[in-house]
């Protein structure tokens, strides 16, 4: 592509949550141009393995399950940094979200009438499934949940619901950009007007112009180099775009999630439906430290409390000692091989392909990985961006936010389609109304702009750092410094080092300076953003000195809801050398801080009532840069509704 | 790792490997296509995902390949391991010789290197199948989903399975002269959709989309589709399952077209 192009919706990312919000754009009838690193299929999406959380209550174990329920097991999970309306938008919607799913194709696996052998908590149990609810989705079990809600295809749901929504994206005929990245936002006064895009099959520049623009990048766990379950193109390119804007924020990049199942050496992805499923996790004794530790939930506390027990059995020496590191096990063999062959085939097959190991046979050498950015570009429940008119963010490139400081397993697929059909919608009134009023010398100033910093790479002198040399550098910060335990020391260990290899990357140089993709060049370009990334992550985890969900200071273990019931949100003002951090309220409180049913935690109480603290929130988001939204804030969370479900008021382990 | 299978791979000394990369660069069209060698040194749990970035990172950051999920499920990594199509990044050195020639999947047009255009072939077979479920009403938010019996779900999903990664496409003696043909991956997914109660479409347009020569009987059997295929799909029940579609929409005449399979040749 060269030269200029304009249309009604461009969405940046061809993984689930940019594709579903593509089609309810093109479903309204709006021009959308689609641009993907890769044809959409290979998107990250499509690892997603073991479910996609969903509340229909159709299994035996999923009995008197509703939204209310799954709000509040989110809420929970997020050890209360989640902006609480948009996990109850979210909760109300997804089980519309799976239903469309099945309707557009998705082989769900359904409920098998009569009884079924289960493993719950280590034993074999036999449940009766009614004949009433024959054929309907069936759930699995899945971590931080009250009842079975994962929605499944054996271990390859993300597959399968990309494969489905690829093809109403195909149906409806919307043009995909594939081997296209965008480099910056084209922005002036606070309205986004498009993207300058480089081609990757050839290194060509050019600009597409549209009265809305939508990141849907996926996350960054690639800041983490190799130690991550991402794939390679997760590389935080959406959430570097909008933070070079200067004004748009990325909010809580410190709230990083370790997957507790990452297979060692390689740290490809074990899906939490083995855990679901009955699985096991032990020791170097063979025991299950997590009956002792987590006697309510076992294996299936949530991610954060699980990988925290588990690089604590390693620290306290009871890790199995390999040439690639110190690993648990995670035991399928008394599933039984047909389970492992229906249910969970595709873990069997990462086994087989990357270990030469049987699961039924073997058990599974895993740690806790990086896995999941609960970070991102920050936008309101409408999933606009903060400070920036016809910006939108959807999926895990957005801080919307459902998940604050921990995402419970299956969540992330379904806030992909969830988010994309309702922020979709805010889309389209936005570009119905919108006019495409861009300069076309703006365009040109930022390709002039993006030109220079291509040629600036390929012009300089030869001799200097290795980019992957750089990320390597940076890779091992975020392991050993910005990893699952913290703490203050190490952090300003961090900041520092990620500072020194930023002033590297200033001096790198490329190897190759041939014409065409360039496929250095290309991540080259990324890198820079990388960077700017972790120093946030590392500056975040620095400021926060409370210990909530996955951020866990071991300098600072409670969690403080009178300093920090906040969001970070940080910026990076053109040519400045730091970022800029602030915080502002989570958001509306309906169900109030307390246990979380799992981690034993101790807290600082809230210094304000709930009332108080939910009188500040709007005026100090619109401080922050929060854009109004269609509906009133709160508009869509009823007050109190957990209460009316007789649930228990969580109660906390105060301390003073 | 102390799991006893892999000790094996643990003693034994670290192997030389010699690799022969195939290279053509279009944006340098003054450069001839030839063979790049290249050496390293085997590492316990190698891939060739592993090993192509250590080529480029190490010793041509020039060299052009994809990869995504590096975990064999998204179908970036299709290429020619010692002349058969395989997933590079699921493919550990352990299993291969001390000699690695890799070339690009032929039957797709080239990037660059050991990349190749499957993005813009698979979704012209999408549009030429129309692989999406036809509607039979529109979505109604408010019902509850359409029962399906799990052995069925089980079925569609065998299909399903498929991560477009197009070794089949370049293992066909077919696919790779006529351009046209659906190919292995689009008998498939045809298949997959002819299963499927909920897809609207009748016998009769069955018939239309699969009955002929760049259809189901384009196919020479020589499956080695079904051989190549990393996810193991069923490919020759697929195919069964096609005919059977077709011949079950009572049409007389296709016996004496499935008869002239062979002349097709």
């Amino acid at each position: 592509m060269q030269g200029v192009r304009t249309t009604d919706v461009l969405v940046i990312g061809g993984g689930l949550a940019g594709e579903r919000a593509a089609i309810e754009a093109a479903t309204a009838g709006l021009d959308v141009v689609l641009l993907s690193l890769v044809p959409p299929r290979r998107s990250h999406s499509c690892a997603a393995q073991g479910g996609m959380q969903a509340a229909l209550g159709n299994c035996t174990k999923a009995e008197g399950d509703d939204p209310t329920l799954h709000f509040v097991d989110t809420v929970k999970g997020s050890d209360w940094g989640a902006d609480q309306e948009v996990a109850r938008i979210f909760a109300d919607e997804a089980p519309v979200a799976v239903r469309e799913l099945a309707h557009w194709g998705v082989p769900w696996t359904r409920v098998r009438p009569g009884r079924n052998t289960y493993f719950v908590k280590g034993e074999r149990v036999e449940i009766e499934e009614p004949e009433d609810k024959a054929g309907l989705i069936m759930h699995r079990n899945f971590g931080g949940t009250a009842k079975w809600r994962a929605c499944y295809a054996a271990a390859g749901t993300g597959h399968a619901v990309l494969y489905a929504v690829d093809g109403e994206v195909v149906r409806l005929g919307i043009e995909v950009l594939d081997r296209m990245e965008a480099l910056s936002l084209v922005h002036e006064g606070g309205r986004c007007f498009g993207a300058v895009v480089r081609c990757l099959r050839t290194g060509t520049l050019g600009a597409l112009l549209a009265k809305a623009t939508v990141i849907a990048t996926g996350g960054h766990g690639r800041i983490y180099g190799a130690h991550t379950t991402n794939a390679t193109i997760n590389e935080g390119t959406g959430a570097a775009l909008a933070l070079a804007t200067g004004v748009v924020p990325l909010g809580n990049m410190e709230a990083v999630q370790f997957h507790p199942t990452g297979l060692v050496p390689s740290g490809i992805l074990v899906t939490e439906g083995c855990r679901g499923d009955g699985g096991h996790l032990l020791n170097a004794r063979g025991e299950r430290f997590l009956v002792d530790l987590e006697p309510e939930k076992q294996e299936l506390a949530s991610r954060d409390v699980v990988s925290r027990h588990m690089m604590q059995q390693i620290k306290d020496g009871l890790g199995v000692d390999s040439p690639v590191g110190s690993h648990l096990w995670l035991d399928l063999r008394h599933l039984g091989e047909k389970h492992l062959a229906t249910k969970l085939r595709e873990v069997k097959d990462i086994c087989r392909d990357f270990l030469g190991i049987d699961p039924a046979r073997e058990r599974i050498p895993v740690r806790p990985t990086q896995h999941y950015s609960m970070g991102g570009i920050r936008v309101n429940k409408d999933g606009q961006a903060y400070a920036m008119q016809g910006l939108f963010a959807v999926g895990e490139a957005a801080c919307w936010d459902m998940h604050g400081f921990n995402r419970l397993g299956g969540n992330s697929l379904a806030e992909t389609v969830v988010s994309g059909r309702v922020v979709g919608q805010r889309i389209v009134e936005f570009a119905r109304r919108a006019s495409l009023d861009a300069s076309a010398a703006l365009a040109s100033e930022f390709a002039v702009e993006a030109e220079k910093r291509v040629a600036a790479w390929l012009a300089r002198p030869s001799g200097g750092a290795s980019v992957f040399d750089v990320r390597d550098a940076m890779a091992e910060v975020m392991l050993s410094q910005v990893g699952v335990f913290r703490t203050g020391p190490e952090l300003e260990q961090a900041v520092e080092a990620l500072r020194q290899q930023q002033r590297r990357l200033d001096s790198a140089s490329l190897r190759y300076t041939g014409p065409g993709l360039n496929p250095e060049l290309t991540f080259a370009l990324r890198l820079e953003g990388m960077l700017r990334l972790a120093r946030i992550t590392a500056q975040g985890a620095l400021e926060r000195t409370e210990s909530r969900g996955a951020h866990a200071r071991l300098d600072h273990p409670d969690r403080d809801d009178a300093a920090f019931l906040t969001r970070t949100l940080a910026r990076w003002s053109d040519g400045a050398d730091e970022p800029k951090l602030t915080s502002e309220p989570v958001g509306l409180i309906d169900l109030p801080p307390g246990d979380r049913g799992y981690g034993k935690t101790t807290t600082r109480e809230m210094s304000v009532s709930i009332e108080a603290y939910n009188a500040g929130v709007e005026t100090a988001w619109r401080a922050e840069g929060w854009l109004p939204t269609a509906e009133p804030v709160g508009s869509r969370l009823p007050e109190g509704d957990w209460e009316e479900r007789n649930l228990s008021r969580p109660t906390p382990d105060r301390i003073e | 790792m102390s799991a006893s299978s892999n000790e094996p791979e643990e003693t034994r000394p670290a192997r030389k490997l010699r690799f022969e990369i195939f290279r053509y660069d279009p944006a340098r069209p003054g450069v001839e296509p030839h063979l790049d060698r290249f050496e390293l040194e085997e590492q316990p749990y190698m891939t060739l995902y592993i090993a192509l970035n250590r080529i480029r990172e190490e010793q041509d950051p020039s060299l052009q390949f994809d990869f995504a999920c590096r975990s064999a499920v998204c179908g970036s990594c299709g290429m020619m391991i010692n002349g058969r199509p395989g997933l590079a990044c699921s493919t550990l050195t352990a299993k291969l010789p001390d000699e690695i020639r890799l070339h690009p999947l032929p039957a797709f047009k080239l990037v660059g290197d050991l990349s190749v255009d499957t993005g813009t072939w698979f979704r012209g077979m999408a549009e030429q199948v129309e692989a999406w479920v036809h509607e039979r009403a529109p979505f109604d938010p408010e019902a509850p989903e359409e029962r399906m019996d799990d052995d069925l779900a089980q079925a569609i999903y065998e299909g399903e399975r498929c991560i477009e990664c197009g070794c089949c496409v370049a293992g066909c003696g077919v696919a790779n002269v006529r351009p046209t043909f659906v190919g292995p991956a689009g008998l498939n997914r045809i298949a997959r959709f002819a299963l499927d109660p909920r897809d609207a479409r009748g016998e009769d347009e069955w018939f239309e989309l699969v009955a002929h020569e760049d259809g189901v009987f384009g196919c020479l059997g020589l499956m080695a589709c079904h051989d190549v295929c990393p996810k193991e799909l069923p490919l020759l029940d697929q195919y069964a399952y096609l005919r059977r579609k077709v011949l079950g929409a009572g049409r007389s005449d296709l016996l004496q077209i499935g008869g002239s399979e062979g002349d097709s040749a």
